[in-house]
């Protein structure tokens, strides 16, 4: 396997993006990454897309995204695993590059959620899910996350107020970020007073879907170079992909997120690191219990313990181990099929010292992980500055 | 709503039917192509009681298209006394009463409607507090 670097990275806002279309949408992060690696052509486009088939009536997104580019006769086509597209979309840029198969590849992560309209998008949102026996009895995302934050909150005592460590420093973040949705700080009583949603879960505790399309461009380091590409370059020093059950009732331990486990685990062993040398955690907070089972399952606490780093400032931009950089999934908004490519593009703001006032101090190593669903899927990267 | 798709589920709505595995006999439920215990093939067609306990709930306020009339409403996670747990709505219960741990048993009720689609309405398992006798 070849060493693979970030040359580019582009991102649009997130939010509701209603006077753009999914094209237009995928095109500003595409030619944005591009610009940023010097417009380096890449042989190969690699799409993360959750839910255009539904929302935008729209199959086939590498030929139309590619195509509304001007990318003509270069391979491309969607990398769908739910809302871990993202990750599964980087995934397959990173092994076309390190195998040899292409020399540069270009990754857009597109949503386009708007496209639906009230209980048409818990309905859209619902195919990700078992559709025989989850989406059929009336399961939605949210509720998954409810069931999960409710046996928590049973099984290890966990105060219920203490989940709003999340949303609360995840909207500290995205203050500082003008591609974010949600600009402003919450705090705590805003966070107690929110409405239920999927009751324990309430509106703070899910990340609110939106639109938004991020890209990076991946190719060799002997060719970043020749492209005489001024910023630091990002190698992918590890890289890990797992599955669980799709079903959450088929699981033996739910609140396990075993597929976030073994990814963590086989991207710090690739790269040949722990978990603890990283300098900052892209968690995957599209509900506050899943960023609490996402730490969990990455060994930075123990089962049941999670919940604590929310409490003593362990989490935060100066803390021992920042976590949402940029405001994640609920202070940036959560496009979806996108989101797993805007961890991979802000992780890469950090390591490249371009996060502002959100620079996390002597970035050098960060690792990322993208779920789709209740980690049916999850993909983990490490990121290094070369 | 894809017809064919809910006259295959039928069984499984209907009678809770799932399998034991003729290998190492774990019960499966719902059905699949491979005994997730031994990995072996598991087709030995086998019906559950349908009582068990609640080991998690939720109560949801926003429905997705279809149960839009049924909101809010309770699903659970429901462990089967045969072993496997099943997703499904409670039901003759007020959301307030409900915990963990509290037994359950299956009845038939109706589950959706697929809106003005084709007019079918769909029945299913749902869980309720087991009677007091």
């Amino acid at each position: 396997m070849r060493d693979v670097v970030i040359a580019g990275i582009g991102q649009t806002r997130v939010g509701e993006l209603w006077d753009i279309s999914l094209r237009s949408l995928a095109y500003q992060a595409m030619k944005a990454a591009r610009k940023d690696a010097n417009g380096l052509t890449p042989d190969a486009l690699y799409v993360g897309n959750y839910l255009a088939i539904v929302t935008s009536h729209q199959s086939n997104l590498g030929t139309l995204l590619a195509d509304n580019a001007g990318l003509t006769g270069v391979e491309a086509f969607t990398c769908e695993a739910g809302q871990a597209s993202g990750g599964a979309a980087f995934q397959m840029g990173y092994i076309a590059v390190a195998s040899g198969y292409v020399d540069a590849a270009l990754v857009v992560g597109v949503e386009k959620y708007t496209d639906a309209i009230g209980s048409e998008q818990e309905a859209a949102l619902a195919i990700s899910m078992d559709a025989d026996y989850e989406a059929m009895v009336g399961l939605t995302l949210a509720a998954q996350a409810g069931l999960l934050m409710q046996r928590y909150i049973y099984q290890y005592g966990a105060p219920r107020s203490a989940f709003g460590a999340f949303p609360v420093l995840a909207h500290a973040n995205a203050v500082n970020n003008p591609f974010a949705m949600y600009r402003r700080a919450i705090d705590q009583d805003t966070y107690e007073k929110a409405p239920p949603v999927a009751d324990p879960l309430n509106l703070y505790d899910q990340a609110s879907y939106a639109d938004g399309a991020a890209a990076v461009l991946l190719t060799t380091p002997e060719k970043a170079r020749q492209a005489g590409i001024g910023h630091p370059l990002v190698r992918v020093r590890g890289a890990g992909g797992v599955i669980d059950t799709l079903a959450l009732h088929d699981r033996p331990d739910p609140l396990a997120f075993d597929a976030a486990r073994y990814a963590v685990q086989r991207a710090c062993e690739m790269g040949g690191i722990l978990p603890g040398e990283v300098d900052l955690f892209e968690v995957d907070d599209a509900f506050s219990i899943y960023a609490v089972l996402g730490l969990e399952a990455a060994g930075f606490a123990e089962r049941g313990e999670g919940w604590r780093l929310g409490q003593n400032g362990d989490l935060r931009l100066n803390g021992r181990l920042p976590v949402l950089t940029m405001g994640g999934s609920k202070g940036r908004g959560n496009p979806l099929g996108a989101a797993g490519v805007y961890q991979i593009v802000e992780a890469v703001q950090q390591l490249r010292g371009e996060a502002g006032a959100n620079q996390v101090a002597d970035a050098r190593m960060a690792l990322t992980l993208n779920l789709g669903g209740p980690a049916s899927s999850a993909f983990a990267h490490v990121l290094e500055r070369v | 709503m894809e017809i064919p798709r809910h006259w295959r589920l039928k069984k499984q709505r209907y009678a809770l039917q799932g399998e034991v595995c003729p290998h190492c006999e774990g019960k499966i439920f719902p059905p699949r192509d491979v005994c997730p215990h031994c990995g072996n093939e598991a087709r030995t067609t086998f019906t559950f009681s349908g009582r068990g306990k609640v080991y998690s709930f939720t109560h949801v306020t926003e429905a997705p298209a279809g149960f839009e009339e049924t909101a809010p409403y309770t699903v659970a996670l429901v462990q089967l006394e045969e072993g496997p747990v099943v997703t499904a709505q409670l039901t003759d219960v007020d959301a307030d009463e409900v915990e963990i741990g509290m037994p359950v048993e299956m009845v038939t009720r109706k589950i959706r409607s697929d809106g003005d689609e084709r007019g079918i309405i769909i029945y299913g398992y749902k869980f309720r507090p087991v009677m007091q006798h």
